[in-house]
């Protein structure tokens, strides 16, 4: 299969990646803690170094999160959460922000808005790219085409049990990055030590045969240190659940958002602030 | 007309596939391999079927139901008496079958998902005979309202997880069991209770159970020479129906109908008619038919039986459907109630309330019958684990 080769948004970013830093990828619930408060979070989140957005797209039976996302999207999903509502934070962070924003979430509400007015919908937005964790390789026809003429990238994942040939087969259905799953498991904090105990050899097996996409690695990153552990040898890291736990803490506290900023700032570059 | 569903890729018609994520493709590719494997492997199957034989109590006899017969003054009533299966209900087919091929293929450790706990208590026993590590997932309320099979369970030697999450029941207790799967797919065989979930399970599953229909054929020829002219079985993710129909598809006199729980009505808010007003969607690791809202957020079923309590159904149902090979109809809780009473009365068998849907239906469909028609409804389980709910009913 051919993928054509297209300028997007997040091939740009690692593109301007310089040697000595890593991408950071923050992934959050489109509508948690409130409706009002994702296109603050994301326009914030930029500006404290976040290099990609993963927009959460919330489902009712989120079967591979842990209880930090699985509260997040029972959330979202009460505070009247739509998939219009979603687009409509795209077009708003478009607005003042360049930032790549991939929205990621479940087949079942994709399948239900219709993949082709789905595809459609996100691109036209502003949405770069997509990432859905229940629709592997091998289902992967359902969107390939749809996404592909709405220039979209489609990013699939890699876990630590995948073959040297399922690495390849991921590595050449996807466009702007692979997403390297460091554990198996749901999605969730973890002890850091456990993370990097196992990740090195697998990550290993990533480099040697994921050679066309960048490679971000998440699942248990829930600081700088981890990041700079487990991201050692790929372009970057992915932050979700140790985010959302941290706004989870913070909200609706007084000054709870520029709190949350600095948990991110802190992230992206340790204690040296930037 | 010849029936070779499902594909390679795991689909009936449209519908199945494998929806999960990335962590489990390995494991399912394995799955296939060692399930391919025990189908040509007369060892695995001596084992299953001696095991089905001396352990279960299989062949489950087939009752000519004369005094429900001889009520509806139509037609000719007989019963496939799964319920005379160790443990109560058909689902043991299924465990048995799939804990052997967890430990051909070196699986330490099995975990399950339970709604009205016959699957749990099914997984369980068969743990318990072959000396395996047992977590049954199961939602609080469903262990409320199933509390003989919760502590079934753990007489066995299981341990039963309470999942409090979502609505308490089947659903979530699946959602909670493939989370532990993903967590732990190294050592650990899932043996899903069900038609439902990713490739290959589907087919799997209903090739361990299909030895319902297989009894029911030969036995029925014994007795009346001849094939029935109706099956009628009840239908959650769909298990005892699809066993029950699967080696009758090609004979296409026989008409076959599925029962769902309408729960308070079809036309309500509190179902679980599937087929009847769902749609299709993705839930579990299959594409079949669904409950769900616009929004493509998966609703809350209802019903009074807790193994019918599901918004999903198996793939191969939503194709049958769609097909028309096989009929469903809905039965709400009242009616459902009033057949276990019913054939409690008139035959002396308590029947499990999931199995009751299926006894509902004959009210509608015997006025319909010739007077020779032959209808065979799959009696899937035993009540004596919904006592406390049928003593309830009747009482307030």
């Amino acid at each position: 299969m051919v993928i054509t080769q297209h300028k997007s948004r997040v091939s740009a970013v690692f593109e301007r990646r310089k040697d000595n830093s890593k991408i950071m990828s923050l992934f959050i619930t489109a509508g948690y803690p409130n409706l009002d408060a994702t296109v603050d979070l994301i326009l914030g989140f930029e500006k404290n170094g976040a290099d990609i957005i993963e927009l959460g797209m919330p489902f009712s039976d989120p079967l591979a999160d842990g209880p930090t996302i699985q509260y997040a999207s029972n959330m979202a999903i009460s505070n009247g959460i739509t998939m219009k509502k979603i687009f409509e934070m795209v077009r708003e962070v478009r607005k003042s922000s360049d930032i790549p924003i991939i929205l990621m979430g479940y087949i079942n509400p994709v399948m239900r808005y219709g993949l082709n007015a789905f595809c459609k919908d996100a691109a036209e937005c502003g949405a770069d790219g997509l990432i859905l964790p229940d629709l592997p390789p091998e289902e992967s026809s359902y969107i390939a085409e749809e996404a592909k003429s709405n220039k979209l990238d489609m990013i699939y994942l890699v876990a630590p049990n995948s073959t040297d040939e399922r690495m390849k087969k991921v590595d050449e259905l996807s466009s702007g990055f692979v997403y390297c799953v460091s554990v198996t498991g749901v999605t969730g904090a973890r002890k850091g030590e456990e993370v990097a105990k196992s990740v090195e050899k697998f990550i290993g097996r990533v480099n040697k045969h994921v050679t066309k996409n960048p490679r971000l690695v998440g699942f248990g990153i829930k600081n700088h240190e981890d990041a700079v552990i487990i991201a050692k040898d790929v372009d970057g890291f992915i932050v979700g659940s140790a985010l959302i736990d941290n706004i989870r803490n913070n909200y609706p506290n007084n000054n709870w958002i520029e709190n949350v900023f600095s948990f991110v700032n802190e992230l992206k570059y340790g204690n040296k602030k930037n | 007309m010849k029936y070779t569903a499902p594909t390679k890729e795991g689909y009936f018609g449209k519908f199945g596939g494998k929806f999960v994520p990335e962590i489990l493709i390995p494991a399912l590719e394995e799955l296939e391999i060692a399930y391919e494997e025990s189908l040509n492997d007369p060892l695995f199957q001596k084992e299953y079927h001696d095991l089905l034989k001396e352990y279960v109590g299989r062949p489950t006899k087939l009752t000519y139901a004369n005094r429900l017969t001889d009520h509806y003054g139509k037609g000719k009533i007989y019963f496939k008496r799964e319920d005379l299966c160790h443990t109560g209900a058909h689902k043991i087919n299924n465990a048995i079958g799939q804990l052997l091929l967890a430990r051909n293929m070196g699986k330490t450790r099995i975990i399950a998902e339970t709604g009205a706990g016959q699957h749990g208590v099914a997984t369980a026993t068969a743990c318990a005979k072959f000396g395996f590590d047992c977590v049954i997932y199961m939602g609080a309320e469903d262990m409320e309202r199933q509390k003989l099979n919760v502590d079934r369970m753990r007489l066995l030697g299981a341990e039963v997880r309470s999942v409090t999450s979502g609505s308490q029941t089947l659903k979530d207790a699946t959602n909670e069991a493939i989370r532990d799967w993903v967590t732990n797919v190294e050592n650990t065989f899932y043996i899903i209770g069900s038609v439902v979930g990713p490739h290959p399970y589907p087919v799997m599953t209903r090739n361990f159970h299909r030895v319902i229909g297989e009894e029911t054929k030969e036995q029925l020829k014994h007795a009346e020479g001849r094939l029935p002219d109706y099956l009628v079985a009840c239908v959650g993710g769909g298990s005892n129906a699809i066993g029950f129909f699967y080696p009758f598809i090609e004979n296409e006199d026989v008409k076959m109908i599925g029962i769902e729980a309408a729960g308070l009505g079809a036309d309500t808010d509190q179902t679980a008619a599937t087929l009847t007003i769902g749609t299709p969607g993705v839930l579990h690791g299959s594409l079949s038919y669904l409950l769900h809202d616009t929004e493509g957020q998966v609703q809350l079923a209802h019903s009074i039986s807790a193994g019918l309590d599901y918004p999903g159904i198996g793939p191969e149902h939503s194709h049958l459907f769609d097909t028309k090979r096989v009929h469903y109809f809905g039965v709400t809780d009242q009616q459902a109630m009033d057949a276990v009473k019913r054939v409690s009365e008139t035959e002396g068998i308590i029947p499990a309330i999931e199995t009751a849907h299926a006894f509902a239906y004959l009210e509608t469909l015997m006025p319909l019958t010739q007077k020779d028609e032959i209808v065979v409804v799959n009696c899937s389980g035993r009540g004596d684990k919904d006592m406390k709910t049928i003593s309830e009913w009747f009482d307030s």
